[in-house]
């Protein structure tokens, strides 16, 4: 076999107490697809920053086309050929395609005025190469996320890249997108590029890749070729355990439990109109519907985040729209689907953001100081409850995974003590462990007597967890689906029109 | 996130500017053996602190993503005021101390009706804090102008210039009271619900909004607050000043203010910040200022290092993230 384009010995990570990665050593040859996967927090992004010299490592030792390297920062890892596609695309809206693509190596002609020309006209081929039907001239802020995407390999291209790593290039795109995508990296495999896959859709993963790595609390577990691994040892090799069932089994719901929330013709212009339901005490209503049907915006609505007309009753005492605090008060608790743009605070440490909400009712007395041991107490029961994995209460977010972060957001929503829960893509970006764990939570939080409504992209999730669901379509409400009327067909019926509800 | 970089947030945001004036004194204290003489500390101390309490209020106006370049006008305007309602009572025949809890009552009840005006035109009429405050800048300072025609609001109070140079305990007033207002804003940033939403605010605004945090309240409060402190700098240094020059109290002050905080480590964007840091700043302005003037540094070129001064804490800051 010939020499591997990059190979890492023994690479070791720490960060502050906590070793992240543990004596990885892995070979990623040219022209092939190596999937990596992993629970949140299991180390992959670690080990890509690493490659892409975005990190240092602790310990070990780095190898590009048999030549040790030393990346003192990302520049130099793009010299040697890696770039990396993050999640967050690193994109200028307000600049064409072609200007950013060459941002920060732009060709010049002379006099250092920019060659504009070649540019576009490079640019152009290298979108022709991967078939894409973007304009070089068009403005960023003006693509679809699939586009901007392809931009971004088209900017690693132009570095003459030799390795690519995608993280979780998938998680915004639609399955004919991801088709795309998936071509492209089949074109870009035929040219002798090595590729790095992180994603957490395991079917993708079995779909795309060669080789498939699995990283579990910092360490190699398992390196395989793909057709060696079922789905299932995937998620069992990451986990490091059987998964038993996947969703908890429901309890079934009191007739006679009393209704919670009554919400009559809600609408909000330009969002959504006409949406009516109601909830009892320990239900989970589905709320499904297709990217942009407006069911984000009913939770805003309900939360008091948005301008809203109609009619909202929590225990029978009547809401006031428009109001957060009103909302918070009458016992509504909201678990956002941005969790970094509008979940919790990064900077912030673990304790400060679970209570974040029910923050009064720490503090009081004249001056409104807040008991900082009382704080740490409740922060402390939930960090134990949802095994949040970190030193301390007292650590900040931005050192924690997503999936950590994801808990610390969902506490945040509990700490005040909600008897209505609306919880929106509640396992975005979390891994297969933690999104058993999230659906244990929440089945358990329902078993409690909290009535929760339930969003959620992933049908698989919204027909494993509902008994009732509300498909929207187009800002509007194209009707429920019951008990064993809950499944993919008849949810995917209602959300796209193919058929009116009841 | 590593060990280094905690590390480095440990000692760079806590100790950083503390260190850094621990150096000042002791190069001061090497070039002139005059610096470590009690006499001129205080002195220090008492120039810092007219712009150092404004800057404890600025503190909370920028960790809560704002800034307010209208304190030094704003400070005229109050301090005018305050002069001319205490020479109306006294003119009327009451007695001084009559006059001199005017001024102060006035003067405060003037920076905070210009602070909430500040912070109205923000979260209210959603306008950009720099535009607001620039806009008031130059308002209060032509008001100031026009009252005083250009000249000069003296004092007819002798008990008001009295107090401007009093000591209790061999301390200037002006000093006890930076003292106190620095504890309570501390006290405020890290111990109370609202110091914790004014970071909230600072850090994301979306993220606030959705705990249920109202953000137009917390900011409006910040320059309320800003405004209050403007108030009480405004009495004091006209007592110092045994009246108000309209076009020469309060030159600067904004410079000060702003500098003194993001000396003391506060981050511009908003977030993060320390009201201790802050009264180190205004400290290390002042040591600056008197070691110059020691040196025999002309006057006018003192602007000129205080101004590569910030932009240096600025680089520094810079260097963190």
């Amino acid at each position: 076999m010939h020499e591997a384009l990059v190979r890492t010995a023994n690479i070791r990570k720490d960060f502050s107490a906590v070793t992240v990665l543990k004596d990885i050593s892995i070979e990623l040859h040219g022209g092939e697809i190596l999937g990596l996967i992993g629970e949140n927090g299991a180390g992959k992004s670690t080990l890509m920053k690493i490659l892409a010299g975005i990190y240092q490592p602790t310990g070990g030792e780095l190898f590009i086309a048999g030549q040790p390297a030393r990346f003192l920062g990302p520049s130099a890892a793009k010299a040697a050929g890696i770039s990396i596609v993050p999640q967050e695309f690193n994109l200028c809206s307000d600049l064409s395609v072609a200007e950013n693509v060459y941002l920060g190596d732009e060709i010049l002609m002379g006099y250092g005025l920019l060659d504009r020309a070649a540019m576009v006209a490079r640019t152009g081929e290298l979108l022709a190469g991967l078939a894409a039907a973007i304009d070089p001239q068009a403005r960023i802020s003006s693509l679809s996320a699939a586009q901007k995407q392809l931009v971004e390999i088209c900017k690693a291209l132009a570095h003459e890249a030799r390795v690519l790593i995608l993280d979780e290039p998938t998680t915004v795109l639609t399955r004919v997108e991801v088709d795309g995508l998936f071509r492209v990296m089949g074109q870009l495999r035929q040219r002798g590029i090595a590729m790095v896959y992180i994603s957490h859709k395991l079917g993708e993963v079995a779909e795309i890749c060669d080789r498939v790595a699995v990283l579990r609390d910092g360490e190699l577990v398992h390196v395989a070729p793909v057709a060696e691994l079922s789905l299932e040892e995937m998620a069992r090799r990451m986990v490091g355990r059987p998964l038993s069932e996947v969703f908890p089994k429901l309890a079934e719901p009191l007739p006679g439990a009393p209704l919670l929330l009554e919400v009559e013709r809600l609408a909000s212009p330009g969002a959504f109109e006409d949406v009516s339901f109601s909830l009892r005490a320990g239900e989970i209503l589905g709320l499904a519907g297709l990217v942009g049907a407006g069911r984000t915006e009913v939770a805003e609505a309900i939360m008091g985040l948005r301008r809203a007309s109609g009619r909202i009753r929590v225990a029978e005492r009547e809401l006031r729209l428009g109001r957060p605090l009103d909302a918070v008060a009458a016992g509504i608790g909201y678990l956002s689907e941005d969790r970094q743009g509008t979940g919790v605070l990064v900077p912030f440490t673990i304790a400060e953001n679970t209570t974040l909400v029910s923050l009064p009712r720490y503090s009081g007395g004249l001056l409104g100081s807040v008991d900082r041991s009382r704080e740490r107490t409740s922060a402390e029961r939930w960090k134990t409850l949802f095994a949040i994995k970190a030193a301390s209460t007292g650590q900040r977010l931005e050192e924690l995974s997503g999936g950590n972060q994801q808990k610390v957001a969902l506490a945040k929503s509990l700490d005040p003590e909600p008897r209505v829960l609306i919880v929106d893509e509640p396992t975005r970006g979390v891994d297969v462990g933690a999104k058993h764990e999230i659906y244990r939570l929440i089945a358990g939080l329902a078993a409690q007597g909290i009535a929760i409504i339930f969003i959620s992209s992933e049908l698989e999730e919204v027909i494993g967890m509902c008994r009732r669901v509300l498909v929207m379509r187009a800002g509007r409400a194209a009707g429920f689906v019951e008990g064993a009327g809950v499944s993919e067909v008849e949810i995917m019926y209602l959300a796209t029109g193919a058929r009116e509800g009841a | 996130m590593g060990k280094s970089t905690i590390r480095s947030q440990f000692s760079a945001e806590r100790f950083g500017s503390l260190i850094a004036l621990g150096l000042l004194v002791i190069v001061s204290a090497a070039l002139s053996p005059h610096f470590l003489q009690p006499q001129n500390l205080l002195n220090i101390l008492r120039q810092v602190s007219y712009t150092g309490i404004i800057a404890l209020g600025m503190t909370f106006v920028i960790i809560a993503g704002g800034i307010d370049l209208s304190v030094g006008s704003m400070a005229a305007f109050a301090g005018a005021l305050g002069v001319l309602a205490m020479n109306a009572l006294g003119a009327a025949g009451r007695p001084d101390w009559v006059g001199v809890l005017a001024a102060v009552l006035v003067a405060l009840a003037a920076g905070a009706a210009g602070g909430a005006l500040n912070g109205l035109m923000v979260t209210k009429g959603r306008i950009a804090p720099f535009i607001v405050t620039l806009g008031t800048m130059a308002v209060f300072r032509s008001l100031t102008l026009f009252m005083a025609d250009a000249g000069e609001f003296t004092s007819t109070n002798t008990l008001y210039s009295d107090i401007g140079s009093a000591t209790f305990l061999l301390v200037p007033v002006p000093v006890w009271i930076m003292a106190a207002l620095a504890a309570y804003f501390a006290f405020m940033l890290g111990r109370t619900r609202y110091g914790r939403y004014v970071r909230a605010v600072g850090s994301n605004q979306r993220v606030a909004l959705y705990s249920a945090i109202n953000i137009d309240r917390v900011r409006l409060l910040t320059y309320l607050a800003n405004g209050l402190v403007v108030g009480v700098s405004a009495v004091l240094i006209s007592m110092r000043f045994n009246g108000v020059g309209s076009s020469t109290l309060g030159i600067n002050y904004e410079l000060d203010a702003i500098a003194a905080v993001i000396i003391g480590g506060t981050a511009m964007a908003g977030g993060s910040g320390t009201v201790w840091g802050t009264v180190i700043g205004a400290i290390i302005l002042g040591v600056i200022n008197n070691m110059l003037n020691m040196a025999g540094v002309s006057p006018y070129l003192q602007g000129t290092v205080k101004g590569l001064v910030i932009i240096g804490a600025m680089l520094i800051q810079r260097r963190k993230a």
